[in-house]
Order: structure tokens, then sequence, then C-alpha cells
């Protein structure tokens, strides 16, 4: 069984126009299913505006979706009561993008990774304390530095106490959404080698949400790319990076810049009109899947 | 070289009064020849944006360029009157941020934006200078330039605001472009369409551009030459195959192997 399996979920914004308009409706998210194995590092990209936040969110319903299932060890997590949820939220933990603005700024280090065992009401106050420093550790910050400021860390470092936060309560699934894009590129390799240690050591499975396509390729097993709301491809990493079937797919990759000056240069521009949005996924090989007309 | 275009000489900026002074730019130099890109890589903090503020005085206090020379067009800019610095600005060095949302007028339309870079310079009267506009609109292949120039900022998608950007820095054929991470808000596939344009419009007016990033894959699509940045220091340049294939300082080689996917001469990739 998967950990965590995606079933058919769909969210849509309705969005009003005024008073005597109709209001639109914007699918964010439309019938998305995809399934992840436990001790996974599973890719999840696209461009902005793709649906690959909103579909994270709604898989720890940060955002409740609009229908679908989200089935975590077995059970629909969407049918969740609210005290089950909030059990079940242990359990699915997520890192946010910009470790500049996810974290409080008045909080201390120490008591911002600790909040999540008062919140769930974990320990006594001395075992807390002991499990933050444990965690401090664990993410390679220095425990002298709990009682500092967000603001007295660096990018890199501020990411890592998100991580500790969202490792506080012992998750299976990690969300990393856009964890690392906003570091550079250094701090950022820095940052995905301790997710792959921690990865190893704890037994997580990562939904990894991107938009590097280079990162992705580097560090997941399977990835799924979304479009406009929709998996247009998803399969093995090396089946996806290698033989690209979706017209977006292709587009995407040939997008990204290469470090050799004198490789060739073959860039696809997408046409939007020359593929059928609406078209199912079929399999195209071996666990590869692409959203392609026969 | 003979000649270079743009030649900046021992550059020093420092931050703060003459006690605590932050030196933000140690003794730079560099050279850009006309139609020539350099690629200026390095890290957040490490200088780059403020040494192009610096050619271009646009430097905020407590900033200061301490000591050092820019030569363009054979006179130093940092002893100019700030009358003839303003001459230079727009019309022989122009700029491209990163950020084309910010960085744009929100309550005037996109080619009134373009065409002011034209009249402040007086190069051109209001009639000329829209006219100029919409072909400046057109020629950064912007689909439907003349009603797209009627436009306001927010009416426009983040990739084609930075084609105004570009439009802007156009307008009056400087010879040098700075351009400050033009692509780094970008998606990937806009991001290829921008650096395209870029290529295509450097061919089309010998530009010489000094093309700021911390993307190593960016500078191997475009440069010429690189010149890697730290802590305020040039610790290495040259052209861009031997620093990609033989990079002779240890912190070139760590950026370049932290390139995800980079299979970089200092070894292994991640995992």
């Amino acid at each position: 069984m998967a950990l965590l399996e995606v079933r058919h979920l769909v969210k849509h914004f309705v969005r009003r126009q005024g008073l005597w308009r109709p209001p639109s409706v914007i699918r964010a998210v439309d019938d998305v299913s995809f399934a992840i194995e436990e001790g996974e590092m599973f890719g999840l990209v696209g461009e902005s505006g793709s649906g690959k936040s909103t579909t994270g969110r709604c898989i720890l319903r940060l955002i409740e979706p609009t229908s679908g299932e989200v089935l975590f060890r077995g059970e629909n997590v969407l049918a969740f009561s609210r005290a089950r949820m909030r059990r079940a939220r242990r359990d699915m933990q997520i890192v946010f993008q910009d470790p500049y603005s996810s974290l409080n700024p008045r909080m201390r280090a120490g008591a911002i990774v600790e909040e999540p065992l008062i919140i769930h009401r974990l320990g006594s106050s001395a075992e807390r304390r002991e499990r933050v420093a444990e965690l401090f550790a664990l993410v390679g910050l220095d425990t002298g530095h709990l009682a500092r400021y967000p603001h007295e860390f660096s990018g890199g470092q501020r990411q890592r106490i998100g991580i500790a936060r969202a490792l506080a309560l012992n998750p299976a699934l990690v969300i990393a959404d856009e964890a690392v894009s906003a570091l550079d590129v250094s701090i950022q390799a820095q940052v995905v080698r301790l997710m792959l240690d921690l990865r190893a050591r704890l037994k997580l499975t990562y939904l990894f949400i991107a938009h590097d396509l280079r990162l992705v390729e580097h560090v997941c097993s399977r990835v799924a790319v979304m479009y406009l709301g929709k998996v247009v491809e998803i399969g093995t990493t090396g089946a996806l990076f290698t033989s690209a079937a979706h017209p977006y797919t292709r587009a995407l990759l040939s997008a990204v810049p290469v470090l050799d000056p004198d490789a060739p240069r073959r860039r696809i521009v997408l046409d939007a009109g020359s593929f059928d949005h609406a078209a199912p996924l079929r399999e195209v090989g071996p666990s590869h899947w692409a959203a392609v007309p026969v | 070289m003979p000649d270079p275009l743009l030649d900046v000489q021992e550059l020093t900026v420092v931050f703060g009064g003459p006690h605590e002074a932050v030196t933000a730019v140690d003794r730079v130099s560099f050279q850009i020849a006309a139609g020539e890109t350099l690629g200026l890589v390095g890290e957040s903090g490490s200088g780059k944006s403020v040494t192009a503020f610096s050619i271009l005085r646009l430097l905020q206090p407590p900033g200061r360029v301490a000591s050092g020379r820019v030569v363009f067009d054979g006179r130093d800019l940092l002893s100019l009157p700030e009358r003839e610095m303003r001459a230079v600005r727009g019309a022989r060095i122009s700029l491209i941020f990163q950020e084309p949302m910010t960085a744009l007028n929100p309550v005037m339309r996109v080619g009134d934006q373009i065409a002011e870079a034209l009249t402040v310079h007086n190069l051109a009267s209001r009639p000329q200078a829209w006219k100029r506009a919409v072909e400046l609109v057109d020629a950064v292949h912007i689909p439907d330039a003349a009603r797209r120039a009627r436009d306001y900022p927010h009416q426009l998608s983040g990739g084609m605001r930075q084609r105004v950007m570009i439009a802007i820095a156009l307008a009056c054929h400087p010879p040098l472009v700075i351009a400050d991470e033009p692509t780094t808000a970008l998606d990937v596939t806009i991001q290829a369409q921008v650096l395209d344009l870029l290529r295509e419009l450097r061919a089309r007016y010998n530009l010489a551009l000094l093309l700021i990033t911390h993307d190593f894959g960016v500078i191997a699509e475009m440069a010429d030459r690189v010149a890697v940045m730290r802590q305020g220091r040039l610790v290495e340049q040259g052209p861009v195959r031997q620093i990609l294939r033989a990079p002779g300082h240890e912190y070139t080689r760590t950026l370049l192997a932290a390139v995800p996917g980079a299979r970089g001469p200092s070894g292994p990739p991640l995992d």
C-alpha cells in the first residue's frame, strides 16, 4: 500500500466578478491523482499557477479541496473530523518556501521548534527542551543558538529551523513546498543533502514540490509534471527526463539552461493549441504515463 | 583588449562611516569590450549588485565608493558632475532589474514609460517617442504592439513585463546594458524566452552586456567571459569555457559543483 494516495483531487476557486457578471471558476487543481510509496522522494513540478502548491496544501487540508480523496495509510484524510485531522497532521508536515516569512520573527528559534510539541501536548517542559535540542543537532544547527531570533540566522539556517519544526512530531510524510527555491545554490545543495540524509535516518517520505527541474532530476525517484491544474506526465525520473512524451514536459525540459556553452540549444516552444488538455493519462512506457493521444 | 567600452579599475565600495565601515566591494577590476557579454556571478551578498549600482552611481547612503575608477567612453564616471551622469544613465548605460513589477510605474501606460526614456534625454518629440515605443514593444516580441503599449503593467504577464523593461533599457540604443538577475523571478520557460530575446537584441544592436546572476546555467547560455565574485572580491575571471571546464579557484569549483545535476570537475553529484 502506498503511504499517500491522491485520487481525483479537485480544487476550484470561485472568483466573484461583481454583481451582474457570473462568478468565474479557476480550476487550480483539476482531477489530480498520484501515489507515493513509503521512503520515496516524489517530485511534483510545474510553473507558477500550475496548481502544484495548491495540491500540497489540499493534501494537508490547509486548503479544503472541492472533491477527491487523499488516502494516508489507506484512510481518507478528507473525511476526518477536526480532532482526527489534528492527530493526522502529526504524521504529515510541511516545509514552506520562504524561510523569511514562514517563521514568526518574534519567537526564539527554540520556541519555534517547540511549538508543535506544545500544540499537541507532548512531553513535559523538560522533555520538550531535550527534544528541541535533539532536533537542533539533527538538522545541523548549533544548540547554543536556541535563544536567537530568526533574523539572526542565515537563509539556509532558517530553512533548517523550518525543517526541525516539521520534524518535531516525528512525521512519516514531509511536504517540501519549494523548500530550497529561495536559497543560494550552494546552500540549496546543503539543505537538500540534509533532507536526503534525514530520509534515510528517520525513514521519511517526501513530496518534493519544485519548479527547478535540475534539482528534481537529481533527488527524486519519480516525478509528476503539472500544467494548468492537471498532471500531464508522471513516471520514474529516468524515463521522464530521457523520453518525455508530453509537449509541455518537452518544452519545460528544453528551457532548462545547461552548464555547457557548446551544448546544442534546441528550444521547444509550447504551442498550447497543439495538444488536447483534457486527454487522459495513458501508459507510454514502463512506469511512465502521459496525457497524450495514442 | 584594445580600448574596452567599460573599464572598472580597483573599485572599492564601503557601507557605513569612517570608523565602522564594511567593505562590500573590494578592489574589483574588470573590463567589457563593445558587444561583449561579461557574466558576473556570485551568491547573495557577494557584492555583485552593489558593483552594478556603483557603476551607474545609483548607490544609496550609507554605501559609497571609497576608491577606484569606472572609465566609460574614455571618462571616469565617478568624477562626472551629476548632470552629466544623468545623460549617461539610460542613454549610454541602461539597467534591467530583477523585479519588473516593482521597477515599472504601476499608474503609467507601458508605452509612455518606454517613450519617457527617449523624451527625458531629448532624443525625440512626444509623438515620435510614442511611435518608437510601439516599435520597441514589437521588437521585444510582444504581440499586438500598438494595443499593448496602451496597457498598464498589471495587465501584462511577468514575462511581458520583463520584455517591457528590456524595451525601456534599449530605447536609447545604449552600447552597454547592465542586467541584474533579469530572469531570476521568472518561470523556466519564460526565462528561456527572455534569454533568447536578449541574445537576439544583443546581436542586432551590438550590445555589451554586464549580466549579473547566481545561475551558472544562465552564464553558460549567455556569457563570453565570466567573473566570479565572493565576499566583495573577484576570485577569478576568464573565458566562459575555461571557467566552466577548468575553474582555477576553489570557490568557483564549489559553486559549480552545487549546481544540481552538474557533473563538475570537482567530483560527484549529490546523493
